[in-house]
């Protein structure tokens, strides 16, 4: 991704960005709520087209590619939504079966077994029969993943993979990650605005802020940079270049004039 | 209303007039593709079809009872009470059964349509089954639509049927017309033509109540309200435009 531009209803959202993710490794995507960190990954999937610049996912450039061959590249990566995004009129087995089923012509046999040892890879093969309704957000979330590794893809994109989870489900969560990455060789994007816990995983991370990349290199070199931004980011401090408050007209003349 | 204001509601209308026709054109091109799965459309004809049964048979008898009703009354003043089937078969077969079931259609069928497409939109099941390279026009929205297109013909074939006995109930059981009479004046009344009229409507409304259905859903803003307005859409451009349609098709009929 090398000089992106993008721009949503005029109001850009990424300025000449420069993101590099590397085969087999996990990078990760940090950045404040709001800078476009979940865009990126619609930049990536192709489901919107920047405004400028080059995006290459496995060494084809995007922008030339139609709709047949976007849904080819697609079969190659695999995407965990924020909500799990579980079908809800199928229940957990037939969630993970369901590319499976649209892609393949496999008999019966092979993908029950198939989608049992996705599950069982994810901790929830006694789950298979349940409804996404009946799952917690954590499990869905588990139940999600082994649907998007089901198709062994190359890339695997998580989505704040960390939000909303007891420290239990963020632990297996962490967990999965580390294991997708070294036991399958799958190359994983990961977009969170968790710190602390990409640290422990991430290979290579880039800290994105007001549109370009503010930082990059690996968790420990981000931590031990100077800019103001970055540590800013890194420590959680409510004031620094990033502001507390969003922009508004002055305090006291707003609270003193009266409402017309 | 400003200049600026008109010129800007007319181009929002041709706008979406725009974006419903390219998504038919979307949608008819995955309809082949649709059919290679009969078990999503049977599924999808259960939906629309057989779970609008019940409404669809109330209302149809309810009808049917007026339409004796009334019909019996008017033709009683002239004296000619004979031609109470022809009056209730023409009636119902040709107008009130096409017209009749695709309002209940839109208000039953077509809101479920749209409200769970659209709550597909909000969860991201679409965008999940788009990143699947499972192509929701293809999965979601064209057995919604065929099946809902299936469904109306059938809905108001039932729907005459039981109208019919309807309006025999009143008429011959209650008020006294023979039943001879009333069964061979519709016989001799009721052309081919006339059953064709009924069935084109029932087409002509079933692909654009479903449509107008799928398209609010798929195209609905992903929150709770935009989820709502999208389903009262539904059912606001289904029925004016099952009127209006109505009209247009009488008029190449007669």
């Amino acid at each position: 991704m090398r000089g992106v531009h993008y721009a949503l209803g005029g109001r850009p959202i990424f300025s000449d960005l420069d993101v590099q993710v590397r085969r087999g490794r996990i990078t990760a995507i940090m950045g404040p709520s709001g800078t476009g960190k979940t865009t990126l990954l619609k930049l990536i999937t192709a489901q919107v087209p920047p405004d400028q610049g080059e995006l290459r996912v496995f060494g084809q450039e995007l922008a030339t590619l139609g709709r047949r061959e976007v849904y080819a590249l697609r079969r190659r990566m695999g995407m965990l939504f924020q909500n799990g995004a579980l079908l809800t009129d199928m229940d957990v087995f037939e969630n993970v079966a369901f590319p499976v089923r649209e892609h393949t012509d496999l008999p019966e046999t092979l993908i029950r077994k198939l989608v049992l040892t996705k599950l069982q890879a994810v901790g929830l093969r006694g789950a298979a029969a349940l409804m996404p309704a009946e799952l917690s957000g954590g499990m869905a979330r588990r139940v999600a993943l082994a649907r998007a590794i089901v198709m062994d893809p190359e890339v695997l994109m998580y989505d704040e993979p960390f939000v909303g989870l007891d420290p239990i489900s963020l632990g297996v969560i962490l967990r999965l990650i580390k294991h997708m990455n070294g036991a399958l060789g799958i190359t994983s994007i990961v977009v969170s605005h968790d710190v602390q816990e990409l640290a422990t995983i991430a290979d290579d991370s880039y800290l994105i802020s007001g549109g370009r990349v503010a930082a990059s290199g690996t968790p420990a070199q981000l931590r031990a940079s100077d800019s103001p931004a970055v540590r800013q980011f890194m420590t959680g401090g409510a004031e620094g270049p990033v502001p507390f408050h969003y922009p508004a007209p002055d305090y006291a003349t707003q609270l003193l004039v009266a409402e017309d | 209303m400003s200049n600026g204001d008109r010129d800007g509601l007319i181009v929002e209308g041709i706008r979406r007039l725009g974006s419903v026709v390219i998504f038919l054109a979307r949608l008819l091109a995955q309809c082949a593709p649709a059919l290679g799965r009969p078990w999503l459309l049977v599924h999808q004809v259960y939906n629309a079809g057989a779970r609008s049964l019940i409404i669809i048979m109330l209302s149809g008898l309810f009808v049917g009872m007026v339409l004796g009703l009334q019909g019996y009354d008017l033709l009683h003043r002239f004296g000619s009470v004979e031609a109470l089937g022809s009056a209730a078969a023409l009636g119902l077969l040709k107008e009130l059964a096409p017209v009749m079931t695709a309002l209940l259609f839109a208000g039953r069928a077509g809101t479920a349509l749209t409200s769970e497409i659209g709550l597909m939109r909000a969860t991201d099941q679409l965008t999940a089954m788009e990143i699947m390279a499972v192509d929701p026009m293809r999965y979601v929205a064209a057995p919604r639509f065929l099946g809902g297109v299936i469904a109306m013909p059938l809905l108001t074939a039932i729907f005459s049927v039981v109208g019919l006995y309807g309006a025999q109930l009143i008429g011959v059981q209650l008020m006294g017309v023979d039943r001879g009479v009333f069964w061979s004046q519709m016989q001799d009344s009721v052309e081919l033509r006339n059953v064709t009229e009924g069935v084109v409507k029932s087409l002509v409304f079933g692909t654009a109540c479903s449509l107008i259905a799928v398209h609010e859903g798929y195209n609905a803003a992903p929150t709770a309200e935009g989820v709502a307005l999208a389903t009262t859409r539904t059912v606001v451009a289904s029925s004016v435009l099952t009127l209006l349609l109505d009209y247009v098709l009488t008029a190449t009929f007669l």
